[in-house]
């Protein structure tokens, strides 16, 4: 069985976030990347995991980005995955990085395609539901729990105030949120073993981007807390009333 | 014309999908056009009453299987009903359905997606709308460069309006596939306001101590009938349920009122919830970096100040 992990490279979650060229790009200087922690944590151990139960699922690691995406891949790889792909090309549209992911899909013929939920720099939830559709595939959004029972996924998903459970044959797309799997730290052996993983770069499939970025902008500074006295729990109850009128 | 995708749970219409409603026909106003509703499945509301939203007419594939969200179906049922009915613009809001489908119309009908959008677009000359990046650090405007395009809207975003009106409610007849996911247990935690939905959300961090402890952050939430959240820790300790965990890795809200009890307001904590209205603080360390983010605060002990801001919210519902 082969299984497809979407892997995407994302500021820190501490990074500060700036902007250059009259606010059309993000100002890369001194920040530090890192796998989207939605496919590490989630989407890449639960794959990891199934694997050490089965040991013939393989495991493929796919990255839409430059070569500076390099490192995360084979970050990814150290913590586990068989081998990685990379398409040689940047884009901030869903349909375009889908497309893409759909491509090296459909040539590699994958029974199961893994995406974190959202990557926290574009927060789209798009890629994972637009590979499903460009494929024509189940889609199953924000799993929290997967598992595998021969060539059918038992899946739980979450629904606004509860979740579901369902089931669903192979070949299925998963989005995964939290609860999928557990974060790992890669211990020294998958370092070295990711360094003779197989990297291939492969060139992009011609598509045209359907949406584009034109500006970004930094929300209006807060103006300062107000403080109110402990002793005066009234005055905290008068302003959410009157003045923010949130109560 | 624009096309809004009504979600329902339940028979009931979800209130997200008025706020998709209300803007909806804001955006049709903008365009010179008209703003209808599609509703998949079946619901005890009253349909036609969704007119009140400035719809004129609500579209229904009146289809049982499609009371339960399986993304392919669904996603192709929309993509033939917007074709169909000639949308220029379809809506979704960008809640769990949003979620699972957009992007799958999106691919089916090769039309540009955003989601995630907070405000009216902007369409002198061109097609931009602003949507919510980097966890809510800021927001990025962008532009559907394609014919029809899809926008799926943030929740507590646009303010819901309604006024007199009623819809014309038309059947559609489009053949529906046989959905290939099996739904096998729904676990719905009932009596409680969805943390996504809720106008006001009352949140506890480690400050609070212990799980038997929350019956004060209940108690609070219970006045001001709002949902309940938490930071990470607690729920990874398992004090709370892990469906309350606000945060980058956790869920992201924007409610009107948020209230922190005890949360220190650690940048990952942040990034779930500084898209909300308004901010309350409740920390015994002033230096607490929570207060920063916020719009009003009280230095002290929750235990004290959390019971008497409850007995006073019960004085103001009183008077
Ligand atoms: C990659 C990553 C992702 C993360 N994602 C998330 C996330 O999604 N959500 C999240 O919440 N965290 C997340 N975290 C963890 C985050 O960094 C913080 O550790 C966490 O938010 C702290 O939780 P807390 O505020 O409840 O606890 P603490 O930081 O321990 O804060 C407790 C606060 O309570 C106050 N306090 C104590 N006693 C009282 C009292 N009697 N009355 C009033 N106040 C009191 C203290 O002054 C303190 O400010 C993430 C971390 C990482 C590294
Ligand atoms: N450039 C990329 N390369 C590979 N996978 C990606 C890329 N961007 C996003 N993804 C995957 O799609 C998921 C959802 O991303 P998004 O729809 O952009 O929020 C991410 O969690 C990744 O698993």
């Amino acid at each position: 069985m082969k299984v497809l992990v979407c892997i995407s490279k994302t500021p820190d979650t501490t990074s500060k976030i700036a902007f250059k060229n009259n606010n059309t790009q993000f100002e890369e200087a001194g920040v530090q990347w890192i796998i989207n922690p939605y496919d590490e944590w989630y989407a890449l151990v639960r794959a990891i995991e199934l694997k050490e139960k089965d040991a013939s699922i393989t495991i493929h690691l796919v990255t839409v980005g430059g070569a500076d995406a390099d490192p995360i891949i084979r970050k990814a790889l150290a913590l586990g995955g068989d081998e990685a792909i990379r398409v040689n090309t940047t884009g901030d549209d869903s349909f375009y990085i889908a497309s893409q992911i759909a491509d090296v899909a459909k040539q590699g013929g994958y029974d199961l395609i893994l995406t974190g939920k959202e990557t926290i720099d574009y927060n789209s939830s798009a890629i994972g539901g637009a590979i499903a559709g460009l494929l024509d595939l189940p889609f199953v959004s924000l799993a929290t729990k997967f598992d595998l029972n021969g060539t059918v996924a038992t899946i739980t998903r979450e629904l606004e105030g509860g979740e579901e459970t369902e089931e669903v044959s192979l070949p299925v797309v998963v989005s995964c949120a939290k609860g999928v799997a557990e974060q790992r730290i890669p211990n020294m052996r998958g370092i070295m073993a990711a360094r003779t993983k197989p990297l291939k770069v492969v060139e992009p499939a011609a598509v045209d981007a359907l949406t584009h970025i034109v500006s970004y902008e930094l929300p209006p500074a807060k103006a300062g807390v107000k403080l109110v006295a402990a002793d005066n729990v009234a005055e905290l109850v008068r302003l959410l009333h009157e003045e923010a009128k949130a109560i | 014309m624009v096309l809004i995708l009504i979600d329902h749970a339940d028979g009931q219409i979800k209130k997200a999908s008025y706020e998709a409603l209300t803007y909806g026909a804001d955006v049709a106003k903008q365009l010179g056009t008209t703003a209808e509703g599609l509703l998949l499945g079946t619901v005890t509301a009253n349909i036609t009453e969704l007119g009140k939203y400035g719809v004129t007419k609500v579209n229904q594939v009146s289809n049982e299987a499609l009371n339960n969200v399986d993304a392919l179906v669904y996603a192709k049922t929309i993509a033939e009903a917007a074709t169909t009915l000639g949308a220029k613009v379809i809506v979704f809001s960008h809640s769990q359905t949003g979620k699972a489908v957009a992007s799958m119309v999106s691919a089916k009908l090769k039309a540009g997606l955003v989601t995630g959008v907070v405000s009216l677009p902007k369409t002198d000359g061109g097609f931009v709308v602003k949507k919510a990046v980097f966890s809510g650090k800021a927001f990025a405007n962008v532009e559907i460069k394609t014919d029809v395009k899809i926008i799926s809207l943030n929740p507590n975003s646009y303010k819901i309006v309604s006024a007199e009106g009623s819809a014309e409610v038309v059947q559609l007849n489009i053949a529906v596939d046989a959905p290939k996911i099996k739904v096998t247990a729904v676990n719905k935690v009932s009596g409680e306001v969805p943390l996504t939905e809720a106008e006001v959300v009352v949140s506890g961090g480690r400050g609070l101590k212990g799980p038997e402890n929350w019956g004060i952050v209940e108690d609070l939430a219970h006045v001001l009938h709002a949902a309940t959240a938490c930071s990470r820790p607690v729920a990874d300790s398992g004090w709370r349920p892990h469906h309350e965990h606000v945060g980058q890795t956790g869920v992201q809200i924007a409610p009107n009122l948020y209230i922190a009890i005890g949360i220190s307001g650690a940048i990952q904590h942040l990034a779930g919830v500084n898209r909300s209205k308004h901010i309350v603080v409740i920390n015994k360390d002033p230096e607490a970096p929570f207060f920063k983010a916020a719009d009003y605060g009280i230095v002290g002990d929750a235990f004290e100040i959390v019971p008497k801001l409850t007995e006073e919210i019960k004085k103001l519902h009183n008077s």
